[in-house]
């Protein structure tokens, strides 16, 4: 299954993942619109903010306006959310976005995009296989009821 | 039958057709009336009057039904009426515990208005169908619904003589009658009463919302005060919404990034605190059954102690491990992760009329476990979710139902009432199957239930006339006021909680005020002046959840970190300020913490007057029965002995050694007796009413609500 995968010790905070992303979905270039998020590590090198996959945010949508598609990406279906946002407020990667200019939440579709645009290799696509996926999923709920 | 040919059957009375129109920062300014005697369908403007005073929901009940009624209107007279409405907020889907509607009516239990705050999706579909309101009087001839399709923009009566009433079965029939699809479903809410709203007082109304995971129809109360007997007077079987195109900004709220910001950061609090304080994603509201125990404040045997060996049988983790089948949290509106809603699936019902059938309970919740079990001496989870289920089903209160079913057990079982009388059924404590009688024949309007269903307050009556029973001992263990049945708490030894109760507008339901922990165990408002200012500032502050579609939950169910170093950490600053902000975040205007507290002040006190012009609301009417003050019974005062003993000396410096029990409970009642007229004086004189409870010409000029009619109906007592 897809998944856009990251080494964040290669980042080098360009940025241009970002412009990458928010330049697709939203014909924009702005930081809050992305997908992706770099920030700082505790470390003072580069924090990569971005989804993986796990689908704990599945499960926290009531209405089942989050799915799993046929590659194994979360998705949105924007035509049956209603903007809650408490998948914003759960995902432990704090990876779900949203924008006030918007009335959906957004998120990675792991369409590679920005690995392409990045100069260091920082970010691509990769295949995890499904159970590596759900694992993702259980390490994130430990604690969750 | 299916529900084609059901269909098939209505005859349509009355049909109208209105413009859609657009929200305006939370209002569609204007209403849907409905008169059930004439056929007659309006729209009626919302004013901004009525905007500026009332701001929504309760309050626009409490004005509609005010120029409904006069002061000789009886309940079960056409011209009661009752409205539903939601408020500004209510909608808005990024905040938890948004999509309340607030039921108002007169109630048959106590002649006055009776407000309730229910979840499910009708209040909020209603409103994105283009009402604030839906006003309904008058009565029909036979069985109707009102359907109301909010995309077509059609509002419809018709007769239905052949769906079901009970309401597990009929919130499924109308919503698969009306839905187009499955995916439809979501869209429609049905509100309905049960076969018992046709034969007792404590009629309640269910309000549903479609649970897309579990493909069921699912059920939330408007419990309080016998909504579903007036809803059942009318004939009305039930009332339909149908709205596509639910969406968060749906309400066109002046400023969407205000509701977006204060509603991330409680999800992102509720997901990072509460599987550490409350569990209410886990059990809801039954989370504190134990707790309630611990600290001798659940009721037991009709009020008389405060906890129970057997409690534990009863625990949260009871129903969690065994009946609570979900595996993930929901709400009764989109948006709440705080996520109460609960459910047990698949539950095999073993009597009355659904015996064998596997059902769908949604609960408990502490209330229904604490009066349906503790306080009626049963602790069996399956009598809990058995009576559940069918109190919701048939449409009774819960609350009312516990605790009249723990009023008759002690006067079974004080002789006062006997196996003659109550058709056979031996009703002393514990006794589940004989419950579950009184419960089935409740429904059926026969034998004993159907004496117990006109509640505490006409029983008491028929006692003392029909069976010589002591009016006096009646009046101290009967728990009711105003003619409403307690709630499930054991005020004793918190004098706050017994003001919290006693002088409320609508009877003692703990919504206005839940004081028992800041004044008992945490010690927090020690004086009458603290207390009273407790007993101003919080149903007041309460008071404004119903203004605007709110549920109290999400302010203090959830404790934010800021608490920790808050000036006033009972008040929850940070999320008091969130609901300033998404107030304003939609209605566009700038109000403060302290013009909060006056909306509500405004609405509560309208209330009182409201109350007071009904023949009520003074202060004779804010007593209280001495089982919610002490101990009333020989039992009751020996089985804390220590406490109450303790308690003489250094209170009243009396010693209590040599003395005969009977000799103590007179002296200590004596002594919380006056210490609740204290506690009265404080209050009232905090509230800007009269030592006769009547609010002050001053008040309601402070408030601007000194309107004519209203100063008419104070200036008598003045």
């Amino acid at each position: 299954m897809k998944r856009l995968g990251k080494r964040e010790e290669l980042c080098i905070g360009c940025n241009q993942c970002e412009e990458a992303c928010s330049k697709t979905f939203f014909k924009e270039s702005l930081k809050e619109k992305s997908c992706i998020q770099i920030g700082n590590n505790a470390k003072g090198g580069y924090a990569i903010q971005v989804c993986n996959q796990c689908g704990v945010c599945i499960d926290i949508c009531p209405i089942e306006a989050l799915y799993r598609d046929k590659n194994g990406v979360v998705r949105v279906k924007k035509d049956i959310c209603v903007g809650c946002f408490m998948c914003v407020g759960f995902c432990p990667e704090e990876a779900m976005r949203q924008h006030d200019d918007y009335i959906e939440p957004f998120k990675c579709i792991a369409c590679g995009l920005c690995a392409k645009n990045c100069p260091s290799g920082a970010i691509f696509i990769e295949d995890v296989p499904v159970g590596e996926i759900e694992a993702f999923g259980e390490t994130a709920t430990a604690g969750e009821i | 039958m299916n529900v084609k040919e059901m269909l098939k059957e209505h005859k349509l009375l009355a049909e109208f057709r209105y413009e859609l129109g657009q929200i305006e920062r939370g209002y569609t300014n204007r209403s849907l009336y409905v008169n059930l005697s004439e056929h007659r369908i309006e729209s009626k403007p919302v004013t901004e009057m009525m905007k500026e005073k009332f701001i929504g929901g309760k309050g626009f009940g409490l004005w509609y039904l005010w120029n409904a009624v006069t002061s000789e209107t009886k309940w079960n007279d056409p011209e009661n009426e009752i409205i539903i409405s939601s408020g500004p907020l209510g909608g808005i889907t990024q905040y938890p515990g948004a999509g309340k509607s607030l039921v108002v009516t007169l109630s048959p239990l106590t002649g006055l208005v009776i407000d309730s705050n229910v979840g499910g999706y009708f209040g909020p579909l209603l409103k994105f169908s283009g009402w604030d309101a839906l006003e309904i009087q008058g009565k029909a001839d036979k069985d109707v619904i009102i359907f109301i399709d909010g995309n077509e923009g059609t509002v419809r009566i018709e007769e239905t003589p052949l769906e079901a009433t009970d309401s597990h079965i009929l919130g499924e029939q109308l919503t698969e009658m009306y839905a187009e699809s499955e995916e439809d479903k979501r869209n429609i809410s049905v509100v309905t009463a049960g076969s018992a709203g046709d034969h007792t007082l404590i009629g309640l109304l269910n309000f549903t919302f479609y649970d897309v995971r579990r493909k069921a129809v699912r059920l939330k109360q408007a419990g309080r005060g016998g909504i579903g007997t007036v809803f059942r007077d009318k004939k009305i079987k039930a009332l339909v919404v149908r709205f596509r195109g639910v969406k968060g900004d749906l309400n066109h709220p002046a400023d969407i990034s205000k509701i977006n910001k204060a509603g991330i950061k409680l999800h992102k609090e509720i997901n990072k605190f509460d599987a550490v304080q409350n569990r209410m994603r886990q059990i809801g509201t039954a989370n504190i059954i134990e707790v309630m125990n611990e600290y001798d404040l659940l009721p037991v045997h009709n009020y008389k102690f405060g906890s129970h060996p057997d409690a534990d049988k009863i625990a949260s983790n009871v129903f969690v491990e065994k009946y609570i089948t979900q595996g993930l949290p929901d709400g009764c509106w989109y948006g709440c992760s705080l996520s109460c809603a609960k459910a047990a699936d698949k539950f095999e019902i073993k009597t009355g009329p659904y015996k064998g059938q596997l059902v769908t309970v949604d609960g408990p919740e502490y209330e229904n476990a604490a009066g349906l079990g503790a306080n009626c001496g049963i602790f069996d989870p399956e009598y809990i979710l058995e009576s559940n289920f069918y109190c919701d089903t048939y449409g009774i209160d819960t609350i009312s139902f516990g605790t009249i079913t723990a009023f008759v057990m002690e006067c079974y079982e004080s002789g006062i009432i006997n196996k003659e009388i109550t058709g056979g059924l031996a009703l002393y404590f514990g006794n589940a199957d004989a419950a579950m009688e009184l419960l089935h024949q409740m429904a059926r309007g026969e034998g004993f239930g159907k004496i117990a269903g006109q509640g505490i307050r006409r029983m008491k009556k028929l006692f003392i006339e029909q069976y010589g029973a002591d009016p006096d001992f009646l009046q101290d263990i009967g728990m009711e006021q105003k003619g409403l049945e307690y709630s499930e708490y054991l005020p004793k030894e918190s004098l706050a909680q017994q003001g919290g109760y006693g002088l409320t507008n609508k009877g003692p339901q703990h919504d206005e005020a839940w004081l028992i922990f800041m004044d008992m165990v945490n010690n927090q408002i020690p004086t009458f002046e603290d207390k009273a200012e407790a007993l101003h500032y919080f149903p007041m502050f309460r008071t404004w959840f119903g203004l605007n579609g709110l549920c109290k939950l999400p302010w203090n169910d959830i404790i934010p970190e800021s608490n920790a170093t808050a000036d006033e950490p009972a008040k929850i600053p940070e999320h008091v300020q969130n609901y300033v902000d998404i107030f304003n975040g939609v209605t566009g205007k700038n109000i403060d913490k302290e013009e909060l507290i006056l909306q509500s002040e405004r609405v509560y006190n309208f209330q009182r007057v409201f109350n007071i012009r009904m023949g009520h609301g003074k202060r004779e009417d804010d007593k209280i029965p001495y089982r919610s003050a002490g101990p009333v019974t020989v039992e009751e005062y020996e089985s804390r002995q220590e406490r109450y003993d303790r308690q003489l000396i250094e209170l009243l410096n009396y010693n209590p050694e040599g003395k005969a029990t009977e000799e103590k409970i007179k002296v200590l009642r004596k002594y919380r007796e006056e210490q609740y007229e204290k506690l009265v004086d404080a209050v009232y004189k905090r509230r800007g009413w009269t030592n006769n409870g009547i609010p002050k010409l001053e008040t309601l000029q402070k408030l601007g609500i000194d309107f004519p009619e209203v100063v008419e109906v104070v200036k008598p007592y003045l």
